[in-house]
């Protein structure tokens, strides 16, 4: 069974031909895109993230703020952050008892009693918006990026649900969207930080143990958080240039 | 001339169908990438935009105290001036735009305290704690404590 040129060409016409209304239909998708905020500059801003463990009181607000503002699903699996709770027993860092109910989303039930020598706290976490992120070097259809201004986000037109990212991820800070099936994390709110405000978690943390902080900004707060005190991010020995400044981290913390 | 390989015109179809296949992708490739996909790298910048577009759930505090400087100007010098108004209220930035679409609902006096305030070991030592039952009994916080104000007098 063979092809004959005829229907060769009458085939190739038409690929041509589709393809060019294909195109078309595309622009006019990407024509009604919303403008970004008006006066906010990609150049002037690179964003970071600082966390004091010292203050964090595991009440959860952050957990809820976010699940609200960013309507992420309710069920106990899906978080774009989350607060653990550590029980170092004995100085043992290597295996640290580790809970988090509902990612904390109800707060800690009372569970360890006092006297018992262990170090105990909590440790929000979220993504640590890396400068060189293993999750961005995987994604093979530029799904997931590095943005001008120092967040890591994801393009949902584009994400087509491979789950490389997921994987790739050293903090275990992504996951599938199961409405979309497309990839869900953390955007640090750039919704409201595009427009002057603060994220949705640090508007609501009540001790001020989770502050965003514009590293491009000379008069930011963030800068006497990072000369003042003792600070570590996650899995230095990763170089994954994480922004997610920890002060107090405990050496048990992974 | 002595022929360059045996069956040279297998080669010469397979190339030809190589290079028309090269050329479709090709012409395919530029209307399929997005004008503004290799703007500030391997992305679509358009998506910067895509997702500061989402609506806001937070209004904010300065949006809060733009209306309410009384409930601001009450908070001053409280131990919990520092505490902005959605970390208890909710999140009212539908209320922001339009103040008679939700009407935010007080926080339960009992419960609303001991989100942050019940004992756990796992907290802060200096960060005041209490355990309710020996605290206080069956009286609501705010019984003896203004939320905006808890300081004894």
């Amino acid at each position: 069974m063979g092809i004959d040129r005829r229907e060769f060409l009458k085939s190739t016409g038409k690929l041509v031909l589709l393809t060019s209304a294909a195109a078309l239909a595309w622009d006019s998708l990407i024509a009604g895109r919303p403008e970004a905020a008006p006066n906010y500059k990609l150049q002037d801003h690179w964003w970071g993230f600082a966390i004091d463990i010292e203050k964090c009181i595991g009440c959860g607000n952050c957990v809820r703020a976010c699940k609200t503002e960013n309507d992420v699903p309710l069920e106990p699996y899906y978080f774009r952050t989350w607060v653990e709770r550590y029980h170092v027993l004995g100085g043992n860092i290597e295996h640290p008892e580790v809970d988090s109910p509902d990612g904390g989303y109800d707060g800690f039930p009372p569970r360890y009693k006092p006297g018992d020598g262990a170090k105990n706290f909590f440790v929000p976490k979220l993504c640590n918006h890396c400068a060189h992120s293993p999750c961005v070097q995987v994604c093979p259809v530029g799904a997931t990026f590095e943005s001008p201004d120092g967040v890591v986000l994801v393009d949902k037109t584009y994400c087509l649900g491979y789950r490389y990212c997921v994987q790739a991820c050293p903090y275990g800070c992504r996951f599938i969207d199961p409405r979309t099936m497309t990839v869900d994390k953390c955007s640090l709110c750039y919704h409201r930080i595009t427009k002057g405000l603060t994220t949705a978690c640090c508007e609501t943390c009540p001790t001020g143990a989770r502050r965003l902080g514009d590293l491009k900004n000379p008069k930011d707060p963030i800068h006497d958080f990072l000369r003042n005190n003792k600070i570590q991010v996650l899995k230095p020995q990763m170089a994954t240039g994480a922004k997610a400044y920890y002060n107090g981290l405990d050496g048990s913390v992974r | 001339m002595r022929k360059f390989l045996k069956d040279e015109q297998h080669f010469v179809r397979m190339a030809t169908l190589f290079l028309v296949g090269l050329f479709l992708f090709l012409i395919a490739r530029v209307f399929f990438v997005p004008k503004d996909f290799y703007e500030y790298g391997h992305f679509r910048a358009g998506a910067l935009a895509d997702n500061a577009a989402r609506p806001m759930g937070f209004a904010g505090r300065e949006a809060c105290e733009s209306c309410h400087p009384d409930v601001a100007e009450a908070r001053k010098g409280s131990r919990h001036d520092a505490i902005a108004c959605e970390a208890c209220h909710g999140a009212l930035a539908k209320h922001a735009d339009d103040p008679g679409s939700l009407k935010p609902t007080l926080p339960d006096g009992k419960k609303i305290c001991l989100v942050c305030h019940r004992q756990d070991v796992a907290k802060p030592k200096a960060f005041k704690q209490v355990n309710p039952q020996e605290h206080m009994g069956s009286e609501p916080c705010n019984a003896c404590h203004k939320p905006h104000h808890p300081e004894m007098a």
